[in-house]
Order: structure tokens, then sequence, then C-alpha cells
């Protein structure tokens, strides 16, 4: 076997597939993203090149940075939730009853696909008949928000299903990070008169620091290229007010057929994430190896 | 380079596909039609054609496609026609994506005016003014083909027809005591006694934004009059003109007075159709693609069809507008690719479509053709003849605004609209930000 493995061209040759699929699916679009964002094109002629003048333009769009702004907060809404999951994570964690049985109810949402997702909460917020309106008349509340059709509210009315969506995933993530720590460290902490409290915070936090700034970078760069609920819930709307970066693209190529200009808002898309996972990694960076034992 | 095109094209297809959850990820490309061109009659034919009437959302119209193709391939044995099937939405971005990488169908569907206008320019639509000078021109109601001219070359060919009028539930209307409006102080007095009754008067489903245009385009028209709504999209005249502002201005006035559904503007237009067919609200200004919904079909309740009737838009007092003009325009039409192996064929298939579709989708569909069809040999719901006869009578349609506008205007006039409607932009900026974009 070690044999097999040291030898080059079997690397290569198991490597290649892979490769391949990864430069033709990801690299050579990316590149030519880039290349089309150098051009104005309307998606359908020839590409004419005009340098930067789309970045230009993209620096002076004030539509391009309403839906930044937007994605920006989705980031800073699930980065924080994110206390929340750990939270719950490390309840569940810590052999409650029913524990399991709430794991799974937790995951749910991640099951279902974001289709769904988006129908099951345009009934809840639907504004005469759906079940949150129709809840809070019964509490007397006289004129209940149109949750989708107010700018000023329907963004966070998104964020809701939005993070609800992903809440199981990350509770999995903690819960496994959780069970990896072993139980002699808890156990030498009670006995040394630890509460729970304590034990939460002093060493069940520092040993799954690794995995929650994954996590972090995992929550932030999903926000920023964040799409599908709000395409489906509102496609942006009303006029622009739950614009994110992604849905403008979107509507920039497919409605507004500016496929130049759309591949230079993807680009910069592109680049943002990556500056934003750069700075969290910075950041969040730590010298000191934790070690379990 | 062309390679690499294609290849990230087929993947942006894959991609787009998967984004809309649709499964049917098969790349026709590479099956176009073998034989072809003048005089293969003998020869085996294929002609791919890619419509949006799937079974589940359209079918009648489904039907009917199915239909005339059988038919025409008995009449036609060496002719193979293949269909490729998309909803609404997935079509018009799938079209996009074939036609970036030069492999749009033999025959297609497409929309008029400004949705043309790139595809022609591009040069991948052929010209079908021979179809029309061979006799097939005259078939047409009058005007129906000029929205699909551009330079005075036809690109496509219409097949529905559609005005939209104002559909009204005439069991509310008799449980409050109103009568149908004429003028639009009489409409506005409607308005206010359903909703001081807390009856919704208006169902509206902005979020899909074209919905809101037909309200404004009516305002626009019944008080600026036609000349003045289509030389402001046009980009000569200004939508700053005092009249047109007016026609904005009237437009918050009705959301003030609450016309319109609770959340109208985060609602879809399918849902809102809902409130209106639930009989929670009492009016419905759509198209007249949705009379089968009002006359023959079975899955809405006979007792609300029957409930169910129509007015013009009300004129407005000291507005230049007629009642007799209306909103409205071609729906879909056929185009053959430019780049088509197979064009004569598909021309020919196009030809006998549009004929044949003329009279099967007045009884199998319930839609109004762009063709000239007898009625009055038709045994066909009431609400559908008088709509068929207002038509008739109509001084003139102006084409939705949507579609006149070419893809970057319009998308500013429909989110305009959502801002207008939501009052978050005065009538003064709408004008501003539409003569901003229309007059460059």
């Amino acid at each position: 076997m070690d044999k097999v493995m040291s030898n080059k061209k079997v690397i290569a040759l198991y490597v290649l597939p892979a490769l391949l699929l990864i430069a033709v699916i990801i690299y050579v679009p990316l590149v030519l993203t880039a290349y089309y964002g150098l051009n104005a094109w309307n998606g359908i002629g020839s590409p004419r090149f005009i340098g930067l003048s789309n970045y230009r333009e993209l620096i002076r769009d004030g539509l391009f940075w309403d839906s930044a702004w937007h994605s920006f907060l989705l980031a800073i809404f699930s980065t924080l939730s994110l206390i929340l999951y750990l939270a719950v994570a490390m309840v569940l964690a810590s052999r409650i009853k029913g524990a399991n049985t709430f794991r799974k109810i937790y995951l749910i949402p991640m099951l279902l696909s974001s289709v769904a997702i988006a129908q099951l909460w345009l009934k809840v917020y639907h504004p005469t008949n759906g079940i949150l309106n129709s809840f809070l008349e019964t509490l007397g509340v006289k004129n209940p928000p149109s949750w989708l059709a107010d700018s000023s509210l329907v963004l966070y009315a998104l964020f809701v299903p939005i993070l609800w969506q992903y809440a199981g995933f990350y509770i999995l993530i903690y819960y496994a990070a959780l069970k990896n720590i072993p139980t002699t460290l808890e156990e030498a902490a009670k006995i040394d008169g630890a509460n729970a409290l304590q034990i939460a915070w002093r060493i069940k936090l520092p040993l799954t620091m690794e995995v929650v700034k994954v996590t972090i970078v995992l929550a932030a760069v999903g926000s920023l290229k964040y799409f599908d609920l709000i395409y489906i819930m509102t496609g942006g709307g009303p006029n622009g007010a739950s614009e994110v970066m992604a849905s403008y693209m979107y509507r920039l190529a497919f409605r507004s057929y500016d496929f130049g200009y759309a591949s230079a808002v993807g680009f910069f898309l592109l680049i943002l994430s990556l500056a934003v996972t750069w700075i969290i990694r910075r950041l969040t960076a730590s010298d000191d190896k934790i070690q379990y034992s | 380079m062309p390679v690499m095109k294609k290849i990230s094209m087929l993947l942006t297809i894959s991609i787009l596909l998967a984004l809309t959850a649709c499964g049917q990820a098969k790349n026709e490309g590479g099956d176009k039609g073998t034989g072809g061109g003048e005089g293969g009659d003998t020869k085996k034919v294929t002609i791919t054609f890619m419509h949006l009437w799937p079974e589940g959302v359209s079918a009648g119209q489904n039907r009917i496609v199915n239909q005339i193709i059988q038919e025409y391939q008995n009449d036609n044995p060496n002719v193979t026609i293949k269909q490729d099937v998309l909803d609404n939405e997935q079509y018009k971005n799938k079209l996009k994506v074939l036609s970036s990488s030069n492999q749009l169908p033999d025959v297609g569907v497409t929309w008029a005016a400004g949705f043309l206008v790139p595809y022609v320019e591009g040069n991948l639509f052929t010209p079908l003014d021979d179809l029309l000078s061979e006799g097939l021109g005259d078939s047409f109601v009058a005007g129906t083909t000029d929205a699909y001219a551009i330079d005075g070359k036809t690109y496509a060919l219409p097949l529905e027809f559609n005005i939209a009028p104002i559909y009204y539930n005439r069991a509310i209307f008799e449980q409050y005591n109103l009568d149908v409006p004429e003028t639009y102080e009489e409409f506005k007095q409607v308005v206010s006694t359903l909703a001081s009754n807390g009856v919704a008067p208006i169902a509206l489903g902005n979020r899909d934004r074209w919905t809101g245009s037909l309200w404004y385009m009516y305002l626009a028209d019944r008080i600026a009059g036609q000349e003045a709504l289509a030389s402001a999209i046009k980009g000569e005249g200004s939508f700053a003109d005092e009249a047109l502002l007016r026609a904005a201005t009237e437009v918050q006035n009705l959301v003030d007075m609450n016309a319109f559904v609770r959340g109208f503007n985060g609602l879809s237009n399918e849902e809102a159709k809902s409130e209106f067919l639930n009989g929670n609200a009492a009016m419905y200004l759509m198209g007249s693609w949705d009379l089968p919904n009002f006359t023959t079909n079975e899955d809405i309740p006979q007792e609300f069809r029957d409930s169910v009737g129509f007015f013009k838009f009300p004129t407005v007092e000291g507005g230049r507008g007629n009642i007799n003009s209306w909103v409205g325009g071609p729906g879909v039409g056929l185009f053959v690719s430019e780049k088509s192996p197979v064009k004569e064929e598909a021309k020919k298939f196009v030809r006998y479509f549009v004929e044949r579709w003329g009279e099967q989708s007045v009884t199998g569909a319930g839609v109004i053709p762009a063709t000239k069809v007898d009625t009055a040999s038709l045994d066909l719901p009431k609400l559908y003849e008088d709509l068929f006869n207002e038509m008739n009578n109509a001084t003139s349609i102006t084409l939705f605004a949507d579609v006149q506008m070419e893809a970057q205007a319009a998308e500013t006039h429909l989110n305009q609209i959502q801002a207008l409607f939501g009052k978050s932009v005065t009538p003064q900026q709408f004008a501003e930000t539409h003569d901003k974009v229309l007059q460059r």
C-alpha cells in the first residue's frame, strides 16, 4: 500500500479527476467571470472590452452598496446567532432528558429545501391569514404589520427564516465538537468544585474554539453570498429593500440583461468574501495550541 | 475561446437549473436536426421546439400544443418535433443562456418589443416576413404583429392577444348595493364603501411589480391620454408631465384609501388572485389570460365563476383618456432561430402552428388568440364573448410598459412602481427616475 502511494504517477491519477472537475466547474468560470467583468455585454451579442468601467460604476452604484449593507447585516446577525446555537448545543450535549429528540427537531429545517422553507414562511408572514398576524390579532394588536411589504421590516423578517434554516447545521457541528471533549476534564472540574457555568466558560468554550472559528467564517461568508430564500420570498423587493449582493447580481444578469456589469458584481463579491475570510482568520488567530491531555 | 465559452455556458445552465430546482438538465444542443434545408421533404428532420406550457400549470395550452404537433407529424411523416417544456421564469433564463452559447432551439417562444431587441441585435432570430406576405398576414388581428417588428422586419408571430379589464365579484357588489363604476369618482365611491365595510376592495400582488404597473398605466392613460404616456415611455416626452404626475399621485391616493389588499407589496400575483377567488377582495385588474379561471376552469367553484363580471377602467373627469382605450398587448409569439439548420422546415411548422392555434386556443384554453377567429359559430362562455367583443371596439391598445421598455429601463420602471405603491418615493421622484433611464 505504501509503495503504491509513493508512486507519483498513481498520485496524479487519483488526484486528476477531482482536480479537473474543480478546475472546470470553479476556476475556469471564475476566470471567465473576471474577464466578462471587464466587458460591456448583454449576454447575447459579443462582449466589448471596456476595461475597469464596470468597477468604476460599481463604486458609485448606490443600489449595490445598499444590497452590500444588507448582506453585511445578515453576516453580523448570523455570526451573533452562533452564540445562541453554541448555548443550545451545550445544553443538548450535557445529557439532559430528550436531548436526542431535540437534536433531531433542530435539524429538520436543514433537511427541507429552500423552496419549501420559503413557501412555509410566506404562509407564516401572509398579511391577512398568516399564522403570525392571526396570532398577533388574537393578542389584540390592531394593525399587525405586513412583514414582507414594509420596506423597513422586510429585511429582518427574512433574517428569521434564514437563521432558522441553518440553526440545525451549526448546532450539529457544535454538538459533535462538544462530544469530543474528554469527559475526564469535566469530571475533574466537578471534583474541584466548578459549577456548570464555569465548566461551560472555562472548559467547553476554549476547547471548541477552533470549531467556533470555522463556523464564524462559514456563517459570515455564507451570508455574504446568500441568495435563495430572498430570491423566492421577495425577489429583493419592495424596491430593493431586501436586496442582497447575490440577488442584485442575478437581477442585473437575468433581468436587466447586463451580464458584464453583473459579472463585475459577482467578482467583487468573491473578493469581498475572500477579504472577510482573511480578516476573520487574522482576528481569531491564536498562538497557543490547546491540548486535551 | 468559443469552446471555453460553450463549456462555461453549459455550466451556467446546469448551475441555473439546479438553482431553480428543475430537473431537466438535458442539453439538446447536440441533437438538432441533421437533415434539412430546402427540398428536404423526404429527409428525416427533427425540429426542436421550446415552450412554456407545462402540463401542470397550463393544462389547456399543453394539450393543444401536443395535438397540433401530433397532427403536423401525421401530415409530415418525415418531421419529428421535439419539445422542451419549461416554466415561465425558467424558460426566460434558459433562453438567455442558450442564446449566449448559440444553441437556441429551432422554434421557440418569445415576448414582444423590449424583450425582443437584444435577440434581434444579436442576430439570433430570423425575420418571418415571407410567411406574412404569403397570406398568413391576413389572418392576424390588425396590428398584433407590430409589437414583434423591429426596423420594419417581423421577428416573431404572436399567438395570443390580451387586454386587461377589471374583474369584479358581483355577489360582493350586490351585497353592498354597488353599481359598476363608469367614472373614476364612482370608482372611488365603490372603493371607500367596500373599505369601510371591511372588504378589501382590490386584489393586487405587487411583489410581481408588473401588476401594479397595470394600475399606473391605466391611470396615466385615462388622465394624461395615450400619446403622453407613449411618448414618455419612448423617452421623447417626460414622466414629469403634469397629467402623468397626477396619475402617480392618484396611485398613492388609492393606497391611502386602503384600496388594495393589505400587504400588497409583499404578495405575489398568485397570492393576490387567491384573495379574489376566495371572495376576500372585490376587484382584480388582470389580463384576459385569466379568463379560463372565471369561465371554464373546473377547479374553481361554479358559484364563484358565475358571479364574476368585468368592467372597463373608468374614465377620469377632465382626463384625456377614452374608456375604450385598453392596456394590453400580444402575449407570447413564436420565433425561428437564425442559426437553425432546418430553418425552412421550422418556418413551415410555425405557419401551421399559428394557423391551427387560433381556433383551438379559443375552445380549448379559453385565451384570446392573435389570429382572427369567427366566434359566432362557437359555443363560448358569455364573459369570454363580451370581452372578445370589447376588444373589437377598442380605440387603442397600449402595450404593457415593461414589455415596451428595454430590459434595464423596464427593471427600473418596475422597481419604481413598487416604490410608488409603497410610498417610499414621491410622484416627483418617480417621474425623475423614469426620465433618467428613458431619456438617455
